[in-house]
């Protein structure tokens, strides 16, 4: 299965979105440049983290309007997998493949540290593996993270099972010394109503090798490779 | 050729030479030089040059002595950062850079811009960047003024190199009042490259085009390289102009760009347009290649009108680059570049005439004779003579400073120190810092007592520490340059990398002071000293004086940014205690020194006593020892004792890990001879604590080397916590105590800074993520 990564000026975690395709997955992995109207036969889209266009005006604000992205979206509509991690969830999310906003963190600084998330919903292609309520630690790095949504919508989100992930403590719970930023009802992640599009702010690209701290990150990948093969 | 002034140039007076800050001598040089009056542009471009800043004209002849030299080293000293030889055809280049003066003006710009400079010395190199580190120097935080200053140099800091996505992974941050009006910034970057891509800033070639690329130039950051040569005073304030803007996007384009320009084997070199811009970047790349140069401004791409060829020189506008390309070569040079969005403009060319030539159109604004432009600048050998003062402090009996009421509890003692800023937890820094980005962080920071990267495509490491008690050098300057290494290299050692080679960052104060030039003398002799007996040569850094005010200097404090190798980064080694029921052994032996300890300075505000002392060959054998224990896979755990001594690193290894704190019950009645505060507070050199489950085929190592191992505990629960016995005293400590103090210090003070900093300055409040 092809993985095509994103690069958008400012990205700054497609390396690593690649190796994890390459190395750790053993699937081919491309860049695909901003400026192109080609996905070139990708199976998976990863829109990673980084600073899209230094983040001025408003994170992912600018990177929506790329060439690549109407592509994105044609694929996504067709139920192409998609994931969008930290600078991509908020892309995907300003491009509207995805309910939400992500603000300024509550603590108004940057964090970058381990957290821990659970899996709420496992009906997506990148948490078919999963089991509700399964624990992941991974790291997260922003300043802008804090999830939103208006009112009306949030009903909608938490109705429909929308929600992906949520910031817990280590026994499993949503408290609030664990929503490090500050995020709605400790939302860390989403899907779209199909469950082929999946954002998120932790980075499980960053947790696939025990060496670094963390392997939790793979299951993600490993569920969009059975799911495409399945 | 010859130059002659543009209409409307100041008439060049005494006071105009002054202001520009050259001595009478020194203008008189530029006469000799030129063989007639100067052009204001001429006196422009050498009052950068001969800056100290730029030229080392007080550093270079004390710098020489230091120890250049390694089979690995594969570039020394004089280019944009130092490169050594890893094995399997990859190197590391690494360099530290200070930005002390702007970041003193102007916090949140003065870091960023840092950041972004150090960042660029390294990619010129041809290397992609993989880690950065810094060195944090700040008065003390009850000062509304310093818990600023931390705030905007954290996120300044963190801004930018969160956004280019290098990780920052380690630094040491303290806190003294002598930094009070002189915060000291200090960035260090660290990247990978083949050795065979290793490129240089080196202009050859006759007829190949000079080329600035990247961001367009305005009249920022005029005379940087000057105001970072001059001490601070009420006025500096009124400079801010002077300090640069960083626009970390922008580098961020310009690093993938000019890799790619490096890899596409059209340019033959490539320098960063630092301090001084325009006019060092281009003098210093001819003088490497002994060649001639000639720029034409008008063709600089600006982004204000009207500029003069004087500031189009000066300018320090951030991220941009001056490449040499292949003759022939421009268009690709500049597809590359447009593929990131950025300019490349032909501003220039290599010539075989001997000179250094700058026009404006047809019009010579400024021409200067020979290649040499930079080390044609007068060398200074100032007077040396160590302040009264010190002599005076080092020679105090601390002894004999009493002890508080509250002391008879050592472990209230022990509680405090662990309060100090200097000793608690950077948690409240780091996480501002992302250090994960690129996958290879195996030790980020507070994880050991270095920062571990591994190297994609083999089983090795890197190790990367920066060091510097401040305290000690300016107590006996020589003993003090010794420990800065010796305790960077334990520090590498302990994460189990085989120290390599360092990049130094001097800060000092006026070297025309005796005192100041003393301790700048000693300190790098000193250094030099640790560096041959550790074999771990120089190879770059940075000298930056002038770190005063009216009220005085900062501690001398030269810096030392180490770089270790790991051959298997399955033994990287961490330094809180692993589990519960290993042994804790000492390596290293328990001394009565007390001088110049956190202790009396946090305790008992008493700066005085002679540092402990550094025994070189001793460390050497601690080091082979702690590497061999390492590598045959006896050491669970490894911290060195520092700042606070014995018992504060048992505390840390202890609580450092706030998520899986442990308890250790320890017995150090074989020293119950020693003060009990030197024994427990004292920062004798040479000591390690680890933990093991072989403490017998540890012992044996340890033995084998000739160094002192004592069985001194075991780890236990966190519910034990730390019980230290010494004779009849027993000293308890609960793990949340020691937890709270260690880990509650500086979120509580800096909490107290965020209401301050918004009303300072509400764009801090804001700002990019």
């Amino acid at each position: 299965m092809k993985f095509g990564i994103v690069s958008f000026p400012g990205s700054n975690c497609d390396d690593d979105a690649v190796f994890a395709a390459t190395e750790t997955l053993g699937q081919p992995g491309v860049k695909l440049w901003h400026k192109s109207h080609d996905l070139e036969g990708c199976d998976v889209i990863v829109l990673p983290g980084g600073f899209s266009y230094g983040d001025y005006l408003r994170a992912g604000a600018i990177a929506r309007f790329s060439p690549i992205m109407r592509e994105v979206a044609v694929h996504a509509n067709r139920g192409g997998p998609v994931i969008g991690i930290c600078n991509g969830f908020q892309i995907a999310c300003e491009a509207g493949m995805l309910p939400g906003a992500l603000m300024r963190n509550a603590g108004l600084q940057f964090l970058s540290m381990p957290v821990t998330i659970r899996v709420e919903n496992t009906d997506t292609r990148w948490t078919a593996l999963c089991h509700e309520g399964q624990r992941l630690t991974m790291p997260i790095a922003h300043g802008e993270g804090r999830y939103t949504v208006d009112a009306a919508t949030l009903e909608r989100v938490e109705g429909e099972g929308l929600v992906v992930f949520r910031y817990v403590d280590a026994k499993g719970e949503p408290t609030e010394a664990a929503n490090v930023n500050g995020s709605l009802d400790n939302i860390a992640g989403v899907r779209n109503a199909s469950g082929n599009v999946v954002g998120l702010m932790p980075h499980p690209e960053r947790a696939l090798d025990p060496l670094l701290g963390s392997a939790d990150g793979r299951v993600l990948f490993e569920s969009v490779l059975a799911a495409v093969h399945a | 050729m010859t130059a002659t002034p543009r209409p409307g140039d100041p008439v060049i007076t005494p006071a105009l030479v002054a202001e520009h800050g050259l001595t009478a001598d020194e203008f008189e040089r530029l006469r000799a030089m030129l063989g007639r009056e100067p052009t204001f542009t001429e006196l422009g471009i050498i009052s950068a040059l001969w800056s100290e800043h730029c030229s080392y004209k007080h550093s270079r002849p004390v710098l020489k002595t230091l120890p250049t030299e390694a089979p690995y080293v594969l570039q020394g000293p004089g280019e944009n950062a130092g490169v050594i030889s890893i094995g399997d055809g990859l190197a590391v280049a690494f360099k530290i850079e200070s930005h002390n003066h702007p970041s003193a003006v102007e916090p949140y710009q003065g870091a960023a811009t840092g950041v972004g400079g150090i960042l660029r010395d390294v990619f010129t190199m041809g290397a992609r960047p993989i880690a950065m580190l810094n060195t944090l120097r700040f008065g003390s935080l009850d000062a509304p003024r310093v818990r600023y200053l931390v705030g905007g140099v954290v996120k300044g800091i963190g801004d930018y190199g969160n956004c280019v996505g290098i990780p920052t992974v380690a630094g040491d941050v303290m806190f003294d009042a002598a930094y009070e009006g002189n915060p000291l910034v200090n960035a260090m970057c660290v990247g990978v490259l083949r050795e065979h891509e290793l490129i240089r800033a080196k202009a050859q070639g006759v007829g190949n085009p000079v080329i600035a690329v990247g961001a367009r130039t305005g009249r920022d950051g005029i005379h940087g390289a000057s105001f970072a040569s001059e001490g601070l005073s009420e006025e500096n304030e009124a400079k801010r102009p002077r300090v640069q803007v960083g626009d970390p996007f922008t580098e961020k384009l310009l690093l993938e760009a000019s890799l790619e320009l490096i890899m596409s084997g059209h340019i033959v070199a490539i320098q960063d347009m630092g301090a001084a811009g325009l006019t060092s970047s281009s003098a210093e790349m001819a003088e490497r290649g002994d060649v001639g140069v000639t720029i034409d401004v008008k063709k600089m791409p600006v982004r204000e009108t009207g500029m003069t060829p004087y500031e189009i020189l000066l300018s320090e506008s951030q991220e941009r680059m001056l490449v040499v390309a292949l003759k022939g070569h421009e268009q690709e040079v500049k597809q590359i570049l447009a593929k990131w969005d950025l300019n490349a403009d032909v501003i220039g060319q290599v010539i075989a005439e001997p000179v250094y030539r700058v026009t404006e159109g047809d019009h010579v604004v400024a021409e200067f004779p020979g290649t040499r432009l930079v080390t044609d600048c007068p060398q200074y050998h100032p007077e040396a003579r160590e302040a009264a003062e010190a002599v005076t402090r080092r020679a105090r009996d601390v002894n004999t400073v009493p002890e508080k009421p509250e002391e008879v509890d050592p472990a209230w003692t022990l509680e405090r120190l662990l309060e100090s800023p200097t000793i608690a937890s950077k948690r409240w820094v780091t996480t501002q810092y992302d250090s994960t980005v690129r996958t290879n962080t195996v030790l980020g920071p507070g994880d050991g007592d270095a920062a571990v990267i591994r190297i994609r495509g083999t089983r090795k490491a890197i190790a990367l520490k920066t060091d510097c008690n401040g305290r000690y050098v300016f107590l006996d300057p020589r003993v003090g340059g010794r420990i800065a290494v010796a305790e960077a290299a334990r520090n590498v050692a302990c994460v189990g990398a085989r120290p390599m080679a360092i990049t130094n960052c001097l800060n000092f104060g006026n070297p025309k002071k005796p005192e100041v030039f003393f301790q700048f003398r000693e300190s790098v002799l000193g250094m030099g000293d640790a560096c041959r007996a550790l074999g771990t040569p120089v190879t770059g850094g940075n000298v930056s004086f002038y770190n005063e005010n009216p009220q005085g200097a900062v501690y001398p404090t030269p810096t030392i940014g180490m770089v270790g190798l790991i051959d298997d980064v399955r033994h990287a080694t961490r330094a809180p205690f692993a589990a519960e029921g290993h042994t804790i052994i000492l390596l290293g032996d328990n001394t009565t020194e007390l001088g110049g300890s956190e202790y009396l300075a946090w305790i008992h505000g008493v700066v005085a006593g002679a540092p402990p002392a550094c025994d070189l060959q001793g460390e050497r054998r601690l080091i082979d020892a702690l590497l061999a224990a390492i590598a045959a896979g006896h050491v669970a755990s490894a911290h060195d004792c520092s700042e606070g001594g014995l018992a504060v690193a048992l505390a840390e290894c202890c609580v450092s890990r706030e998520s899986r704190p442990l308890g250790a019950q320890v017995d150090l009645s074989a020293w119950s001879a020693l003060p009990l505060r030197a024994l427990l507070f004292g920062e004798a050199q040479g000591r390690v604590v680890v933990s093991t489950a072989k403490a017998d085929a540890l012992l044996a190592i340890a033995k084998a080397h000739e160094v002192r191992a004592t069985v001194i505990g075991m780890v236990r629960s966190a519910s034990a916590g730390l019980i230290i016995t010494v004779g009849t005293r027993t000293i308890r400590a609960k793990t949340a105590s020691l937890s709270e103090a260690f880990h509650g210090a500086l979120p509580r003070a800096m909490q107290r800074a965020a209401a301050e900093v918004v009303e300072r300055d509400p764009a801090l409040a804001g700002g990019t993520r």
